[in-house]
């Protein structure tokens, strides 16, 4: 993922600014059915090759979700969507491992090389033999599973990772060589029932990144998963498992593109972390799907629960997400604080712009004693973009000498966008501590016009002063992520301005 | 002096409340104006339609009003006990409502105060021109239901002074009284207004107002609320306040009674520069519950609005406070501010709070913030180090937090009085 940055560079040259993942990869797919009933989802897990009880796990998933109703609560507008509509399993037909890049399906390989995938990763990802077991040169080495419409295509590394007891693979495999591990965890944290989309995803989920990271590791690399939608008409339902034992430490990235397209697609994702005592996990988004087109046509509807338990005393999850993409957000990374002293972060850059609507925040629940919580937000809202901030900050009367901070600050620019807030805060024990606080502004004329005075075009100066304004949840990212994402957010508010 | 009939309690939830209006509709005042009958008949149907709200309701999310659902109310009866004791006046001139009923024995015949009931034929096209029923049921139940309530009308440029507006409930009985009172400020014109809700007696009633408030260009209007209802008082209350150019509406609520109390305000700035102040105090002792709603419209350029609300909760109580600005397109240069702070006093309270904001302009500077917590420690402990006794620091901490809340209301006679029903609060909670 990290040289998507170049990729970036020479794209927006040509294209100056339009959507740059719209392309499509003709690519041989093999397509269950259209339409959702209980027979796709036998033949989802018949064709994974499934275990008895994760069948009946999806199949109970399933019949909760038909007594489910949509969310209508968020600050989103789209038409009803037409679940029997959709494609719920395309994956690309596997053909025996190619000997060199040179045998690979060459449209897979320039969809790698649009993506700004290194040559030795994209032959890895393609699935050359031998290829992927002796580091990159030069630079640090990211762990890189793709996943491409629903069924994860390559994991880079693995030789590696295993050396040091770390697990990352695709979900699919790890139902297959750790059943105990997938069986115990999933559904832990994110319930079937959870939510209308989350046991969509249940029933249907086709792939996925798997990460076990054992007691008293610390990730050499980082891990990342790179998300693509590429066929038509297909919803995209990739479910996430992590889990850092005790003492463990993780980092995690997460990309996503599509193609560009006049109809909506659907991405219901599901993600769950969970970090014992001691443990760590950093899990970064940047988020990029395709937002549809200036007047709001296509794009897709990114419909997504991510949520983590810190279960362990000391233990710490931190959410950092950069919402650039995607016609409608509507997610809430969440912190469930079972541990003592376990910790939570939220850092959120969410841009809207054109007719993007995202309603996303979080949710920090303090069960354990002197948990600790940090919320910050940056809302930026431009052309006809409504974005809102949603969050809960709940405090058990368990938790005592639990502590949160809140600040979500929202941007606006022009007069036809809309920038909402709507935090809650619930707090049952009195020993507790919550501080909120949330400005909403424009860009000042003195920045502008100091910046102007300067020399900078106004769009840089707008593209300067907001990267300031998002500087602090910038800095969570891990490097090569923060430069890609500062980027984003200039091309995002392209336009925007005068 | 007793009743002459005792009426009956009707039974419980919204079913009661239809069955009264069945029986009440060929006796409530106005029945002679068809407008009037038209409108009480269209907000029963509505009240039908959306009986009591839900904590599926998204406004209610935090309060539930069981207490009320689950309960038979009767109407109040007819005869008025003059000899009733009522509470040490707040202001020079007073107007007393008895369940609901304008009293002209106890008021002061002064103060530009009428009785709505006996003014109903001039109120077409003005009563219920800013209270809306369609989402509140609340308000169409008071629609269908009303009997009485004040009107006060000052010309342009006229000074209303200060008036006490007392509210007595008699808790003998679970009576249920539904006033409406309606307010208008010609331009330039002046009024402080001390209302307040008083019970008498420990038992259950409801007392459910609504007010609607017309301020005039350049007017300014204080309405301070003090809610000191019985102990076992359901109150809500209602107001719809719009603002033209220039003028101010400056409000205050103290909720420091009842069992289960909300208060919403809905305040429009439909003038540019037009100002708001939604502030105001809950002090909530074991077994209360407190709701502090308010939504607030910018609708024109230029207005400020500055919020600040408190909330002290003892013993197993339960706070809330929601507020919510909406910030329209054509309300540039909107100039929004908003603060919460709760203190915690006992391990078994909870206070919800949901700051809202929504805004369509972008030349605009809104903020909000909340915080909640206990006493600050370090405050005790200074205070300690001086040799001031633990339980006199903590008092003296709470005491200094509720002022605080208070010291913001300009007009002086209004801030006496709030200051006085919030002094020594603490003192009678932990006794």
């Amino acid at each position: 993922m990290p040289a998507v940055t170049e990729t970036i560079d020479t794209v927006a040259s040509v294209t100056s600014g339009t959507y740059k993942y719209g392309f499509e990869t003709e690519i041989e797919m093999e397509f269950a059915p259209k339409g959702l009933n209980e027979d796709i989802v036998r033949f989802i897990s018949a064709r994974k090759n499934e275990p008895e009880w994760l069948l009946a796990w999806r199949l109970k998933a399933f019949a909760l979700w038909r007594t489910m109703e949509e969310p209508r609560w968020p600050a989103v507008k789209y038409p009803p969507i037409d679940y029997q509509d959709a494609y719920y399993y395309a994956a690309p037909v596997k053909k025996p491992g190619p000997k060199s890049l040179d045998e690979v399906d060459p449209e897979l390989l320039r969809t790698y090389e649009k993506l700004g995938i290194p040559l030795r990763e994209q032959a890895i990802l393609a699935g050359v033999e031998g290829a992927g077991e002796s580091p990159a040169e030069g630079r640090m080495p990211v762990a890189v599973d793709a996943v491409f419409d629903s069924v994860s295509v390559a994991t880079t590394f693995k030789g590696r990772l295993e050396k040091e007891g770390i697990i990352f693979c695709s979900i699919s495999e790890a139902v297959q060589h750790h059943p105990e591990l997938v069986r115990q965890y999933l559904g832990s944290v994110v319930p079937q029932a959870d939510n209308f989309f989350a046991a969509l995803n249940s029933a249907v989920f086709t792939d996925g990144s798997f990460v076990y990271i054992p007691k008293g590791v610390r990730c050499p690399m980082e891990l990342s998963t790179y998300f693509r939608i590429n066929a038509k008409s297909t919803g995209q339902f990739e479910r996430t498992l992590i889990i850092a034992d005790e003492g463990a430490t993780v980092s995690y990235l997460e990309g996503c593109t599509a193609p560009m397209r006049d109809e909506n697609q659907l991405h219901a994702a599901v993600v769950e972390l969970v970090a014992l005592d001691d443990a760590s996990i950093k899990y970064s988004t940047v988020q990029n799907w395709y937002p549809g087109d200036e007047d709001g046509k296509g794009g897709i509807y990114n419909f997504v629960t991510k949520r983590g338990a810190c279960r362990g005393r000391r233990s710490k999850i931190s959410w950092t997400q950069v919402e650039t993409g995607s016609a409608i957000t509507w997610k809430y990374p969440s912190c469930i604080l079972q541990g003592d002293e376990s910790v939570g972060e939220f850092y959120s850059v969410a841009i809207t712009n054109n007719h993007q609507q995202a309603d996303t925040g979080t949710k920090m629940i303090h069960l354990g004693r002197n948990t600790r919580s940090t919320i910050i937000s940056k809302g930026i809202s431009a052309g006809k973009g409504q974005n809102t901030y949603r969050g809960l900050v709940k405090i058990q009367p368990k938790a005592s000498g639990a502590r949160n901070f809140t600040q979500c600050d929202s941007l606006l620019i022009g007069d036809q966008c809309g920038a909402h807030t709507v935090p809650y805060i619930e707090n049952r024990c009195m020993t507790a501590k919550v501080e909120h606080e949330a400005t909403t502004s424009r860009i000042a004329e003195d920045q502008l016009f100091y910046c102007r005075q300067r020399g900078l075009s106004e769009e840089d100066a707008v593209g300067l002063i907001v990267n300031g304004f998002c500087r602090e949840v910038l800095k969570e990212l891990p490097m090569e992520f923060a430069v890609e994402a500062q980027k984003l957010l200039q091309i995002s508010l392209e336009g925007s301005v005068g | 002096m007793n009743a002459v009939s005792e009426p009956a309690v009707t039974e419980a939830g919204a079913a009661g409340f239809l069955h009264r209006f069945e029986g009440l509709r060929a006796r409530l005042p106005g029945r002679g104006l068809p407008w009037l009958v038209e409108r009480r008949e269209a907000a029963a149907e509505s009240f039908r339609a959306q009986g009591f709200p839900s904590r599926r309701v998204e406004a209610w999310k935090y309060t539930d009003l069981a207490p009320l659902t689950q309960a038979g109310f009767g109407e109040p009866l007819t005869p008025v006990e003059s000899a009733l004791p009522l509470p040490r006046p707040a202001a020079p001139r007073r107007v007393v409502l008895v369940d609901g009923r304008f009293s002209q024995d106890l008021s002061d015949p002064d103060a530009p105060v009428r009785s709505l009931a006996r003014h109903l034929p001039e109120l077409e096209g003005r009563l219920g021109a800013l209270a809306r029923v369609e989402d509140l049921p609340l308000v169409a139940l008071n629609t269908a239901l009303f009997e009485d309530g004040v009107l006060i009308d000052l010309a342009p440029g006229e000074d209303g002074g200060v008036i006490e507006l007392l509210s007595v409930t008699r808790a003998d009985r679970p009576v249920a009284s539904h006033p409406r009172h309606l307010i208008r400020l010609g331009a330039g014109a002046k009024l402080v207004l001390i209302e307040r809700s008083w019970g008498h007696g420990e038992g259950r009633y409801l007392h459910s107002p609504v007010f609607e408030v017309e301020v005039g260009e350049d007017a300014h209007v204080t309405h301070a609320r003090m809610q000191q209802e019985g102990k076992g008082a359901i109150h809500l209350s209602t107001v719809f306040a719009e603002v033209a150019a220039r003028g101010t509406y400056d409000s205050f609520l103290l909720h420091a009674g009842a069992k289960l109390s909300r208060s919403e305000a809905h305040v429009r700035l439909a003038g540019p520069r037009a100002a708001a102040h939604l502030n105001g105090a809950q002090l909530l002792g074991d077994g209360q519950h407190g709701d502090c709603t308010t939504f607030l419209d910018h609708a024109a350029p230029d207005c400020p609005s500055r919020q600040t609300v408190k909330t002290v909760l003892a013993g197993r109580s339960r706070g809330v406070f929601q507020g919510k600005i909406h910030v329209h397109q054509v309300a540039q240069r909107t100039d929004g501010y908003q603060m919460n702070q709760a203190l915690l006093l006992s391990d078994q309270a909870e206070i919800d709070s949901k700051p809202q904001l929504e805004i369509y302009a972008d030349d605009v500077k809104c903020s909000h913030g909340a915080t909640v917590g206990e006493l600050d420690e370090e405050q005790v402990f200074y205070l300690r180090s001086r040799g001031i006794p633990a339980a006199q620091a903590r008092s003296m901490l709470i005491e200094a937090f509720l002022q605080e809340a208070v010291e913001g209301v300009t007009e002086e006679a209004a801030r006496a009085a709030l200051a006085e029903a919030v002094a020594g609060w603490w003192e009678r909670m932990a006794a």
